[in-house]
């Protein structure tokens, strides 16, 4: 118990300080975490608006394979992005394993499959003939999806805090295409845990309340326009 | 409804005006008692020729014509499962058909593309379910304005409008969330018609509101049309709605048109015995024509003698069709002197309640359905087993060949 006092305290001490070692990390993980989410929705919400609308040969495999990868372990992804990224693998040319853009690309392929699923579950919760009454509105094609997001907006930014909840607390796929260098990698999370298994618990927990401080910030604000367009 | 409503229409700014009316090319047995003419205008605003819709292997929907001319309301009425949606969907080009093309002013619009657009966007339709987006009443109604590129304040501007026309102005404000269902219809109705459709699709919009609710709304819509004279295709299940809003009624049962005419001669004189039961035609009986003479004729209808108007040759098989509201009960010992040619002795089987009156059933060797108020029927102390009289006018009297 006295650890944990010890850890807020810490925490509060090397925020009030300004750490600069502090600082950065979790700028940069803010930064990775905050990027891989902003690209999974780019990518997610129309693919997942696309397979709520469409149907296909093999629509359903696609579908439970989407389902699979919402619970897709960080060390996989993580293993999968470092073969490829390696020296002698297909994309180790651009020797981006251990940089912050490989850190990108793992979290990507984490909170993608999740923002996909929230989407296509949260267009085929719409009612199905909303999309006709939209078009017989006189709404383009575009037009129908842009308007279909937009009543989804509420389930959509659950979408959007899952995703950025799960690359933000991951430490798997991180310490694999990261590998935790100092002032280059280093996260929140990947910081707690060698500071962690150096027994230095105070700054572990210091570190552990930034993580929490920050998720329950960016949260705060998700669920403050969420909650804002139900009053609407 | 109850046949609240009365039939007030015939003074609309854009009344259809009689046109030749030629459709050659689809004229097939199916619709041989689509009008005199197959219903099929020369220059209609908006036509559907061969459409045939397919779902689940079945067909549907199979309508070799139908045309919608300019100013008309066009009520399709028919049984619930009849198809009236989808040939709704497919006139407003919001379902692709199988098979067939809808014209609009003579031109294809096809189902995709520019020129699909562009009709979607000459049309508004109203669904059963309001479907309001989830935003405020005011920003609803001025959606379809905003996806045509006007600008917010002017579609706004426009949509409050609206919003006064169906009396809910003060509502502009709100969520659509926060609305009651004759409320969201409103809503669901100003979205419509701010738009200044040049066709307006209504699919049963009133079919989910309570009677009150239905009637104020039903009355608005009518006056709204009236005023804009606006073309409208109205599909139904409800006879007193189709007789309230349209021009021309057409029955559609199992997916094909059975008969498109007035509203008159559609309810006096439904072309088969399917169609008069659901235009409200409650006794059908068989009978054989057993005397003529001069556009009269007498038939033997079980143990009874009906005179009715109609030339057909002794020996002809025939269905007696009678509206309920044609036929007057009165009581055996105290028998009306009336007009009616017509005078049937029989025995009350039941009563029965139909809205605010009541249908009574008589066994004068046949059923006959007769409506009659509640209070009739306590001063003539209706019950099972009285025994009654029953008149009604030869003209009153429609004759199907069977």
């Amino acid at each position: 118990m006295e650890l944990i006092w010890q850890g807020i305290s810490q925490a509060f001490w090397l925020l009030i300080q300004g750490d600069p070692e502090v600082l950065r990390v979790t700028l940069l993980s803010l930064e990775v975490s905050g990027t891989a989410t902003l690209i999974s929705l780019l990518v997610g919400i129309p693919a997942g608006t696309a397979l709520a609308l469409t149907r296909f040969p093999g629509h359903r495999a696609v579908v439970s394979l989407v389902n699979t990868g919402m619970g897709l372990p960080p060390v996989v992804a993580g293993l999968v992005v470092t073969v490829f990224l390696w020296r002698n693998g297909p994309f180790g040319i651009l020797h981006l394993l251990y940089s912050p853009p490989a850190m990108v690309i793992a979290q990507c392929v984490i909170a993608s499959p999740i923002v996909v699923g929230l989407t296509l579950a949260a267009i085929q919760n719409l009612n199905p003939k909303l999309r006709v009454q939209i078009l017989a509105l006189g709404a383009s094609r575009p037009q129908m999806l842009w308007l279909l997001v937009r009543e989804a907006r509420l389930p959509l930014l659950a979408a959007v805090m899952a995703g950025f909840g799960a690359v933000i607390s991951e430490i798997g796929a991180s310490m694999m295409v990261g590998g935790n260098i100092l002032g280059q990698t280093r996260v929140l999370t990947t910081a707690t845990v060698m500071e962690t298994s150096k027994g230095n618990f105070d700054v572990a927990f210091a570190l552990s309340v930034i993580l929490l401080g920050l998720v329950y910030a960016v949260n705060l604000v998700l669920t403050y326009v969420q909650q804002r367009g139900r009053a609407l | 409804m109850g046949g609240s409503y009365s039939h007030r229409r015939g003074e609309r700014p854009f009344a259809p005006t009689p046109e030749p009316l030629i459709c050659a090319s689809t004229a097939t047995p199916s619709i041989n008692h689509v009008e005199e003419n197959g219903g099929c205008a020369a220059r209609p605003l908006l036509e559907a020729r061969g459409l045939v819709v397919v779902r689940g292997g079945r067909r549907v929907l199979n309508v070799p014509c139908v045309q919608v001319r300019q100013g008309e309301v066009l009520a399709i009425i028919g049984p619930n499962g009849s198809g009236k949606s989808t040939l709704l969907l497919a006139l407003a080009d919001l379902l692709p058909p199988s098979h067939g093309e809808i014209l609009y002013r003579g031109k294809a619009v096809g189902t995709r593309g520019a020129a699909a657009l562009a009709y979607r966007r000459r049309t508004a339709t109203v669904f059963q379910e309001p479907l309001l987006l989830d935003t405020s009443v005011e920003r609803n109604v001025a959606i379809g304005l905003r996806l045509r590129g006007i600008a917010g304040r002017e579609a706004i501007a426009r949509a409050v409008e609206w919003l006064e026309r169906f009396g809910i102005a003060h509502l502009a404000k709100r969520s659509a969330r926060a609305l009651s269902g004759g409320e969201a219809q409103r809503t669901s109705l100003a979205r419509a018609f701010a738009l200044r459709p040049e066709v307006l699709f209504l699919d049963e919009p009133f079919a989910s509101l309570d009677a009150p609710a239905k009637a104020a709304i039903v009355d608005d819509v009518e006056r709204v049309i009236q005023q804009t004279g606006v073309t409208a295709v109205f599909v139904t299940h409800d006879r007193d709605e189709a007789l309230c809003l349209g021009d021309r009624i057409g029955v559609l049962m199992s997916g094909e048109i059975r008969q498109l005419d007035s509203a008159a001669v559609v309810f006096q004189s439904p072309v088969d015995a399917e169609v008069a039961a659901f235009v409200g035609v409650e006794t059908v009986a068989p009978g054989v024509v057993a005397a003529g003479d001069e556009g009269l004729v007498r038939i033997d209808v079980a143990s009874q003698a009906v005179e009715a108007i109609g030339d057909y040759p002794i020996g002809q098989r025939v269905l007696v069709c009678l509206r309920p509201e044609d036929i007057t009960v009165s009581t055996a010992e105290e028998s009306l002197i009336t007009s009616a040619r017509n005078h049937l002795r029989g025995v009350v089987v039941k009563l029965s309640p139909h809205g605010p009156a009541l249908r009574v059933t008589i066994d004068c060797g046949f059923p006959v359905v007769a409506a009659i108020t509640r209070q009739s029927a306590a001063d003539l102390g209706l019950g099972p087993g009285r025994p009654v009289q029953v008149s009604f006018k030869a003209s009153a009297v429609h004759l199907l060949r069977k």
